[in-house]
């Protein structure tokens, strides 16, 4: 092959108290899928927005086609043929598809020269000859606010693709796609290939990254393991070189004969006060049962959780807990009542962008178990907060200098740790995990699970919204399908199969 | 640690609010030795002590990214209804001729009441009827300043400054203890308990976590309308009481007392580090932030610059501590 398309060369960046990328060299052929891939904080996401011209790498080289460059802002990296899927959406909530898909280059028309106004038809007709390209199937007119988080995925990999990239950098894409929607975009880059685009693509599932990629680059804790071809090598391999030791199993064994108690959590007819959102849906979780969820996109499995959990209004149906109606008007009732709520959409409603690690473990814990952080009658007891909180990033393994440092200032993964570690610590009776494993390692997700089988095994009542298949199945009891915000069918998670849930989540 | 350059650059930096109030000081008292007394810092802290009080009241309002145009009117009310009550009865133009002396705190009680009232209607006007702060609050400066105007002009006092205040009530601006002065004490009180709520309270930490997520916030089970409420009503007692100390130090009243101080207190909150969009704010900056534009209007004054260069040096301050800020934070991330 001729000069690669992308060469990094001896890239190093430090931020304060961490080390993130350390001597790093590798090469993207044109027209190739290169993955890239590590633990939660391997520096995959800092390597990125080196090549994106986001951050300064403080050594080290990028060659782009053979000529030096370091781009200084995004700009300069989207005008030499790079784009960029973040790992975070990157979504204007109030504006609609179309303005999201071209901004910074919305066309305009001239009226009266200098004077110019924006070319609503030429950006209506170019938005929808770009969905057809990808076969997309979204309105163009739609307000962004209006759409699902996978939908917003798909916009981001349209907008993507839209500035006609030679290199297109995707961060974590499937990470809150369903696998039908994952489909789209594996055909989408199969299209891109075809035409010599390359891609280098971030991922934590492994059978993704066998199956769509050619080569991997693998990097653990900023240092670089190696580069393979995809053709030699297996995903236990894949799996050891990351975590750097040997994972044999991916789930935690089933307990071999689970009891089940009484019935922790019922619901039943309930109703979305929301038109079209979810209606008549009844079912409920036992003591110790790991109840999944499964459905496609527009399944209204958030809106149902969040529902139970008071953050949206309903409109018929009750909710027992052990046995007695309650009524649950607002987070603050659930919590009363020992649930818990890890959301989807972890940069919106999960993360407190501006504040710290121990900050953003107690939000919740402080004031719905403050006896504990009392010190007097006022004050709180900031060192049993900083204990509690080492503890809790400690046993959930979180990377990060210190347990003061501003959670947006990790990696994506890690945010995801503590926000698990945040209702971890209120030790409900029955937590909510709403795409739990979103953006988490191979080896973390392990830990996850087992936490939720220790969780179980104290009687406690996990409901689990998941789009990953194998997670739905190697963790569940049962599993409830979802479809259009219908209930279609409530199965055994021992003897589900694929197509079974596939076929229940599409029978409306 | 090793005191290389780019470490003392880091440093310089990293408390760039305090050397530049320090440098401020250093180059008032080159052009000016006589600067360096006690009697010109116990003026300038005097004349910080209400400004602080207001601001910090502003403080809680950023720190859940709110807006809050209210607080100048509102410390006028405060001050012409603490004053009608505050006067002494051998006074011969009073407000309310039949009151008898009140007892000091009974105004000020009284002041502090309608200040929180004024920042209750401000939060559940934003909070509850969801108006955005700005509109919300210039709203109730109006209807603040309208009925302050109206109490003002009511006869037989028909908008005449108000004076003669009580003893007590003057000792609140003027007198002192131990040879500090009280305005200073109080607002040193104030200050040291709105940093111990901040830091140490669960209400003060989920004041943060409003301003930094509200959705986040409303997820972990926080009460957020409950906690706008609070700050809002929050910030209005302590212009209350900004208004209570500005008629005790200056030992009259009227209608147009406080016009301008939110704008003011937000400048002064601004340079203290605290972001317009919410979750970020602490009280040693916005004390900081207080001192330097009270330094440089007494400074200025002190050495004979006309007050109008004051305003220039105040705007150029506020837009450079902002640049620097957003470039401060940039490299963070
Ligand atoms: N802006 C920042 N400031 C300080 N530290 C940072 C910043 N961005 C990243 N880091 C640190 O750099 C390291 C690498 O982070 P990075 O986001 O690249 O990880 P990642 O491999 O993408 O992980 P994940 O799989 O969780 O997304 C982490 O330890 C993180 O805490
Ligand atoms: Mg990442």
């Amino acid at each position: 092959m001729g000069t690669p398309l992308l060469k990094i060369n001896h890239i190093s960046k430090s931020f304060p108290g961490v080390k993130a990328l350390d001597d790093i060299s590798f090469s993207v052929e044109k027209g190739r899928v290169h993955a890239v891939m590590g633990e939660n904080g391997a520096g995959k996401s800092t390597l990125m927005k080196c090549i994106f011209g986001l951050y300064h790498p403080d050594e080290g080289d990028i060659i782009l086609y053979g000529n030096k460059c370091l781009f200084s802002n995004t700009r300069q990296a989207l005008d030499n043929g790079i784009s960029m899927i973040h790992q975070e959406l990157q979504n204007v909530p109030s504006q609609n598809v179309m303005e999201n898909i071209w901004i910074g280059r919305i066309p305009y028309k001239k009226v009266i020269s200098p004077l110019r106004i924006t070319d609503e038809d030429k950006m209506y007709k170019d938005t929808l000859a770009l969905f057809d390209k990808l076969n997309l199937d979204i309105d163009p007119k739609k307000a962004v606010k209006d759409l699902s988080v996978s939908t917003c995925q798909l916009l981001e990999i349209a907008r993507a693709v839209s500035y006609n990239a030679k290199l297109i950098i995707m961060d974590e894409p499937t990470s809150s796609l369903t696998d039908k929607e994952a489909a789209i975009l594996f055909s989408i880059i199969d299209m891109l290939i075809k035409s010599g685009v390359s891609i280098l693509y971030i991922s934590h599932k492994i059978e993704e990254v066998m199956q769509i990629s050619n080569e991997v680059t693998i990097l653990r804790d900023g240092t670089l393991v190696g580069t393979y071809k995809i053709k030699d090598i297996d995903s236990d391999f894949l799996i050891r070189s990351m975590v750097g030791r040997e994972l044999t199993n991916r789930f935690p064994q089933r307990p071999q004969n689970p009891h089940l108690g009484d019935v922790m959590l019922k619901v039943s007819h309930l109703e979305s006060a929301v038109p079209g959102s979810f209606s008549d849906i009844s079912f409920d979780v036992k003591r110790g049962e790991i109840l999944g969820i499964g459905g496609l996109v527009g399944a209204q499995r958030t809106e149902l959780m969040e529902s139970v959990f008071g953050l949206r209004p309903v409109k018929n149906g009750t909710i027992e807990i052990n046995g007695e109606p309650v009524t649950i008007k607002s987070s603050g009732d659930a919590i009363k009542k020992k649930m818990g709520l890890l959301t989807e959409e972890r940069a919106r409603t999960g993360i407190l962008g501006k504040l710290s690690i121990t900050d953003n473990m107690l939000v919740v814990n402080q004031r719905y178990n403050l006896p504990r952080y009392r010190k007097n009658l006022i004050f709180l007891n900031n060192t049993l907060r900083k204990s509690d909180s080492r503890e809790y990033t400690k046993d959930l393994s979180v990377k990060t200098p210190s347990i003061d440092t501003q959670i947006s200032s990790l990696s994506g993964g890690n945010q995801q740790k503590v926000l698990l570690g945040r209702w971890l610590m209120l030790n409900p009776d029955i937590l909510i995990l709403d795409e739990p494993t979103r953006g988490i390692d191979v080896g973390a997700k392990y830990e996850i699970y087992l936490i939720m089988r220790k969780l179980t095994s104290q009687g406690k009542s996990i409901i689990m919204i998941s789009s990953e298949m194998p997670e739905l199945m190697g963790m569940s009891d049962r599993i409830m399908v979802m479809c259009e915000g219908h209930l279609s069918g409530i199965i055994d998670g021992k003897t589900a199969t694929d197509e079974e849930i596939m076929k229940l989540a599409s029978s409306y | 640690m090793e005191l290389t350059q780019s470490n003392i650059k880091k440093i310089l930096m990293d408390n760039l609010l305090y050397v530049v109030l320090l440098f401020m000081f250093v180059i008032l008292i080159i052009i000016s030795p006589a600067f360096l007394s006690w009697i010109v810092i116990r003026d300038i802290l005097m004349q910080s002590s209400t400004r602080l009080i207001i601001a910090l009241g502003c403080m809680f309002i950023l720190i859940v990214a709110g807006a809050d145009l209210s607080g100048g009117r509102v410390v006028g009310l405060a001050a012409v209804i603490a004053g009608s009550l505050a006067q002494s009865s051998t006074f011969y133009n009073k407000f309310f001729p039949m009151l008898p002396e009140l007892p000091v705190i009974v105004p000020v009680l009284i002041a502090i009441g309608i200040g929180l009232l004024a920042g209750f209607l401000n939060g559940i006007i934003v909070a509850k009827l969801e108006v955005n702060p700005f509109i919300a609050t210039l709203g109730i400066a109006l209807v603040v300043y309208g009925f302050n105007c109206l109490y003002f002009n009511l006869p037989p006092n028909n908008s005449q400054p108000l004076g003669g205040f009580t003893k007590g009530f003057s000792a609140l601006g003027g007198g002192a203890t131990l040879g500090i002065p009280n305005i200073i004490i109080i607002a040193a009180v104030c200050t040291i308990i709105v940093y111990l709520f901040q830091r140490k309270t669960c209400l003060g930490k989920e004041l943060f976590a409003v301003g930094g997520s509200k959705d986040a916030a409303r997820v972990s089970g926080i009460n957020v309308e409950k906690i706008l409420v609070l700050a809002y009503s929050l910030a209005g007692a302590l212009y209350g009481l900004g208004g209570v100390l500005e008629a005790a130090r200056t030992g009259s009243a009227t209608s147009t007392y406080g016009a301008g101080y939110e704008m003011d207190a937000i400048a002064s909150c601004v340079v203290g580090g605290c972001s317009l969009m919410g979750g970020v704010g602490s009280v040693p900056g916005v004390v900081v932030g207080v001192l330097i534009f009270n330094v440089i209007s007494y400074g200025l004054t002190f050495i004979g610059i006309s007050s109008y260069w004051q305003n220039v040096f105040k705007g150029v301050i506020i837009i450079c501590a902002v640049a620097l800020d957003v470039r401060k934070n940039r490299k963070k991330n």
